[in-house]
Order: structure tokens, then sequence, then C-alpha cells
């Protein structure tokens, strides 16, 4: 098993015909990942076409759910429509909205937030690479892909995966499928200030899921996401976890690139988020390359298997 | 983005806050114009520039303070033309300080007490939170971490927006009665309509400031705008002001990099955010110092990367180039060629460590090594900061 997507999960992409929406759906169904429908308003009817696939296109997300049973939908639409678009699949009720775009306005997010107050659909992003769920094929195909992601340094296992960073996570991937040690789930939850899903809640979903035997959680500089994390696991979580924090030499004030990337006060700092994780007992990686290490090193110790 | 003070005055004064009379001059041409806008009598002389602490300042001349008190506006004007061109040196500007090229007039206020004002994300509940404390003028983290129960909090739920009831109840609560809670209500609610209505994602008033008549002003004002919100805004993009960017900045954004100079002297480029901050913090690691976080983004294009070169190299600090690429989608073999064509386009003689991996990272590899630079290559994050740290060190 794995968390929130799985080989089967059927998927819609919004904003299909665009550029961005268009390479990454032919990547995905390269990967094998079941992308059932499109979604650009005035092209309903129309097909996307790659390959031997052939992926009806409908004018409306619930038009789209309705014909094709689509579960989880990928927004590739750009920043100033985004908001409306999450808040279409919301509406329309599908269970997962995985926003890749980034550049959204906060205070676009601030309303969508507030309007799924109450909603069953989950949020992923925005700001985000989105997840993959490997598959058992080569180089993981057969797997799910939504969103950015390269699937090929995947591998099917038993590691969690959750970062607010899109490279620094597949850095994390690629060392654990280098040592042979493949993932449940990778996600990735963006790196704006208001997003959808947080470290926590994709923790306590690999920590609930049988499949999933270990955990590295990466964060970075802004807010108390990663805090909030470190001590729930601390209270409740037994599996291996390990942790990086990027932005140790981050200047105070400066947006690093990710609009969350702020240092505000005291606690945003990364020492103090790194304090915090070994103080929760999660093992921190000393560098971006010591992530797979670091995770084996805290499975050795409390005697876990990783694979 | 960040404005002045005289622009983020403005702005207020357009949503209903009360703030003191005050006139820009941006040219010594200027000056007795601005000046003649203002009652005689004693007149507030401000330099304009984006970093705080101005009013502890120094001018690189020894001339200091970047806020004075002029007792006359012939005074005024002479402390205006020992300001004006003149570098301000305050402890947010780093050594080299800033070139003042506004000065802001503004008429002084009798103050009877300050208070602090903020609006801005609570991250933890997604929502606009305003933050009062009746301690202004001072350091309110000093303020929080002393005193927290002189501070008080205000979540907005914008499905609603800023209700009546929670003005009034701040405004009782920072002690305001009379005269002066009509006026700070009236504050409160603008300061709110600004901060949502402009997409900003900061405005802070310290001091608020109550004068005698009831009056309730911001007497300092700090804004700062959503950058991804820009696009709606022309009206804020126009008070841009690229004098208080770095050039190399301003630059990089044009080719949609993201570029930060730092005081190092070890380059990095990068693709990704997270990555890009990893790669700083390895160096770090290492013994060495990042002369810059540099984010080519997700996709980047050969030209993209000529550009990125050139901008790194026009910082004279730097010693030597890290380029950390994790191709995931993108193309080692891409990046490589940009790597070579910029490597010979600005004839590189500093040392170059290359670490590529992912997507075609065999082609990517092998036209590096047949370009014929003297460049190394890496395995590994770590292999290649340790590898830069040593040909700089």
């Amino acid at each position: 098993m794995s968390i929130l997507i799985t080989p089967k999960t059927k998927v819609l992409i919004q904003g299909i015909t665009g550029e961005f929406g268009a390479r990454h759906t032919r990547l995905s169904l390269d990967y094998g990942t079941k992308v059932v429908a499109g979604v650009t308003p005035g092209k309903g009817g129309q097909f996307f076409e790659h390959g031997k696939h052939k992926v009806p296109i409908f004018n409306t997300v619930a038009e789209a759910i309705a014909a094709t049973g689509a579960e989880a939908s990928a927004v590739f639409v750009p920043p100033a429509f985004a908001a409306d678009a999450i808040l279409e699949g919301v509406d329309a009720g599908i269970g997962l909205v995985v926003a890749i775009t980034e550049g959204i306005p906060v205070k676009d997010m601030i309303k969508v937030k507030r309007a799924m107050v109450g909603s069953t659909t989950r949020l992923i992003g925005p700001n985000c690479p989105g997840l993959v769920t490997p598959g058992a094929g080569k180089d993981s195909n057969g797997g799910c892909r939504i969103g950015i992601a390269p699937g090929y340094i995947h591998h099917k296992g038993h590691v969690g995966v959750v970062s607010r960073s899109g490279t620094l996570t597949y850095e994390a991937v690629y060392q654990l499928t280098v040592r042979g040690l493949g993932q449940t789930t990778s996600v990735g939850i963006g790196g704006d200030p208001v997003n959808g899903t947080s470290h926590l809640d994709a923790i306590k979903m690999f920590n609930a899921d049988r499949n999933t035997w270990g955990i590295i959680v990466i964060g970075e500089i802004g807010g108390n996401a990663e805090a909030e994390a470190a001590r729930w696991i601390k209270e409740n979580c037994t599996k291996p976890v390990a942790g990086f924090i990027a932005g140790a030499t981050a200047p105070k004030g400066r947006r690093m690139g990710h609009a969350g990337a702020v240092i505000g006060g005291k606690e945003d700092t990364a020492a103090a988020k790194i304090a915090i994780f070994k103080e929760c007992g999660i093992e921190v990686a000393i560098t971006p390359s010591d992530m797979a290490d670091a995770l084996i090193r805290c499975a050795q110790a409390k005697g876990v298997k990783l694979a | 983005m960040n404005i002045h003070e005289y622009q983020a005055k403005a702005l207020l004064e357009k949503f209903g806050v009360a703030v003191p009379k005050g006139a820009p001059a941006k040219s010594p041409a200027e000056f007795e114009s601005a000046l003649a806008q203002l009652p005689d009598g004693p007149i507030m002389v401000k330099a304009q520039i984006h970093a705080g602490g101005r009013g502890k300042g120094t001018f690189v001349d020894g001339f200091k303070g970047g806020v004075k008190f002029a007792q006359s506006k012939a005074e005024a004007l002479e402390i205006a033309k020992r300001m004006f061109g003149n570098t301000l040196v305050t402890l947010q500007t780093g050594p080299a300080g800033r070139k003042v090229q506004t000065i802001y007039f503004a008429a002084p206020c009798d103050i009877e007490k300050e208070y602090y004002l903020a609006i801005l994300l609570d991250r933890v509940t997604s929502r606009p939170v305003i933050v009062a404390s009746t301690e202004g003028g001072v350091e309110i983290e000093t303020v929080a971490h002393n005193t927290p129960e002189k501070i008080f909090k205000i979540y907005v739920d914008p499905a609603v927006g800023l209700q009546g009831y929670q003005v009034r109840q701040l405004a009782f609560k920072l002690g305001f009665t009379g005269d002066y809670f009509k006026n700070a209500i009236k504050l409160i609610a603008g300061l709110y309509r600004t901060w949502w209505e402009s997409d900003a994602t900061m405005v802070e008033i310290n001091p608020l400031i109550s004068a005698p008549g009831g009056r309730v002003l911001a007497l300092d004002a700090k804004v700062a705008f959503d950058d991804s919100a820009l696009y709606r805004h022309p009206e804020i993009v126009a008070l841009r002001d690229l004098n208080e960017e770095d050039p190399k900045e301003t630059e990089a954004s044009k080719f949609d990099l993201n570029y930060i100079a730092l005081d190092g002297n070890i380059a990095c480029l990068v693709n990704g955010a997270g990555l890009a901050m990893s790669t700083m913090d390895i160096i770090k690691h290492f013994g060495g110092n990042p002369a810059n976080f540099l984010d080519v983004g997700g996709g980047a294009s050969k030209e993209q990367v000529q550009a990125a070169f050139k901008i790194i190299l026009s910082d004279p600090k730097v010693k030597g180039i890290l380029v950390n690429i994790f191709g995931g989608i993108m193309d080692c073999n891409t990046i490589a060629q940009g790597v070579v064509a910029a490597a010979r386009e600005t004839s590189l003689n500093i040392p170059l460590v290359v670490r590529l991996e992912g997507n075609n990272v065999v082609a990517g590899k092998k036209a590096l090594a047949e370009s014929g630079l003297k460049l190394e290559t890496a395995d590994s994050m770590a292999d290649a900061a340790q590898k830069i740290v040593r040909l700089v060190a």
C-alpha cells in the first residue's frame, strides 16, 4: 500500500492543454499513471493524444468526474486562475486536488483554505512537485505520478518521504533508491506559506500506513510546521524518522525562492528547527547528502527493517 | 516587494489612515516646494531608504542620523542637503550602506503615547492576524518575550472580513476612549483594508501614536507586498525603486532566475529553491562561504544558465563556482551545454565544480568531459562541496 494514491488511482488534469500540463501529462502516461481525463474550459469533447493514449477533455471538473470516475486532480493552471481551479475540484467533490502551480497570490490561498473548511477534499500544494507512488515495473513504472517529479528515480518499497521542496525531495528519493531502499509514496507539500496539507498531515498518514516502515521529513526555514510535526512524532510515532532542514545559511528577512521560506521570528530558523527535531528523537541529516543514511542509522538504532 | 515610508504613508492615506502631514523631494530642486506644503515651524527630515534603523544610522561622511528634527524650515533645508546623495549605513544596510535619493519632510507630532500595530499572515490558521500592543516604539519581539500580556491579537475570518466588534475590542484593549477611540477605530479598519486590498504581506506601524486633540496617527509605516499578486496591482509596481535593489538581483529577475546576493566567495547555481538553500548550507558545512542563492528553476534553459553565469561572475568576491543540478525532468545534457557555453563565453578562469544527477546524466557528463574546460565533476553534493571549498581555499 501507500498513502493518498495507488497505481490504480484515476487522475484528471486541470489545464491539460497548456504547455506545462501537457508535457507532464505525457510523462505521467509514460510512467503508467491512469490519467483518465483532462479539463480545459472550452475544449470539451476534444482528446489529448499521446502514443496509444487518447484522454478525453471536458469543459468542467464535474463533467469529467461524472464521465470517468476520476479520483484525484492535478492543477496545472496559471497562477491567476489556479485558486478558481482548485475550488472547482473541491466543489465537484473530488477526493484529492494536487496544485502544482507556483506563484498563486497568498490572498487567493487564504480564501481557498477558508472555503475548504468542512470539505472532504484534500489539497496538496500549491507550489509543489506533487506526489509519486512508485510502481513495480522497471524504473518504478506502473506507479501513480501526479505532478512534475521524475518518476524513474523512485523504487517501490517502504519509506515515506515528505518535503516542502521539489528537488530536495528528488535528492532524498534518489539517495534511497541507490541504496536499495524503495518508497511507499513521496509527497511534496509545497513551498507556499498557505498550503493544503502539512508535514504533520502527511506524517500521520505514513504512520498509519502498514507498508511504510520509515519516514524522511524535509523542511526549511519559515513557519512552525516542522516543529508541530516533530512534537507529534515524539508522542505518537514509533517508526524511524530522519529529518533535514534547509536554510541554515539563509539571511534573515529574505525570501529564499519559496514564498514561505523567510525567516521571521526566532522559531523560524534552521537551527531552532534542527534542535526541535533532535529533541523529538528525529535523526537529523548533517548535510543534504546524508538524508538516506540518517534514516538508515535511525532504523538500525531502533532495530527496524527498511526493506 | 518593499516600498519607501513616504509611499507607504500615501497608500495608507488612500485607505483613510491618518498620518502626519508630509512631502517627499526626489531632488534638491524639489526641497523648497516640498517644504512649502508644510506649516512653518519645526520639521522632521527623513532619509528614504528601504532599510530600518535609519534614526540611529550614520552617513559615510560622518553625518549622524537618517531621521532628524529641525527647528525651522531653513534648518530642514540644510539637513536635507547633507543627506541627499549621501550614503546611509544602518544596522540593516550592511557596511556598504544605501544611497539616499529621496528626502521626506514631515510635520512633527506631539506624541502622547506610542503603540504598536501590525497586520500579517498567521501561518498556523492561514488567516490575517492583527497584532497590537500598548508598548510602541520598541522592538516588538522584546515586548512579546518580556510582557506577552501586553500583546493583543485578532484573527480575521477571510469569509466575512474584519468585523466592527473586533476592531472595538482591540481599541478598548489598547485603552482608547472618547475621540481617541473613534479615530483608532477608523485607523485600524483602514490599515486592514490596506493589507487586504493591496495584497500586502505586512503592514507594520511602529509607532502608532496618540496626539493632542484625540488624534491617532501612523507615525512610521512599513508595508511589504506579495510578489505573486503584483500582476493585479500596477499602482504598486509603479512604486518599485530599482535603486534599492541589488543590480544583480534585478538582472536575474529579467531571466526568471531567483538570485540573492550573499557575502561569501563560492557562487552556486542550482535548480530548485530547497536544493539551492541546502547547497549553501553544505558549502558552509565544509568550511566555505556561499556568495549567493541562485535557483534557476525546474526547467532551466541553456540561455538561463548562461545568464546565470554572467550574473554570478559580475560579483568580484566570487572565487569559485559550484553547479548543482538534480535534473529530474530537466535534461542534464542541456545544462551541461549551457555550462560549457557560459564558461567559454565568459573566459572562465576560476575553479568550477559541477555536480549533475538525473535525467540524461551520462550525456551531460560526456559533454563536460569533452569540452576541454578546466572543471571538476562530482558525484554527490557532499563531494561537490568539499571539492569547491578545497579549490577556493
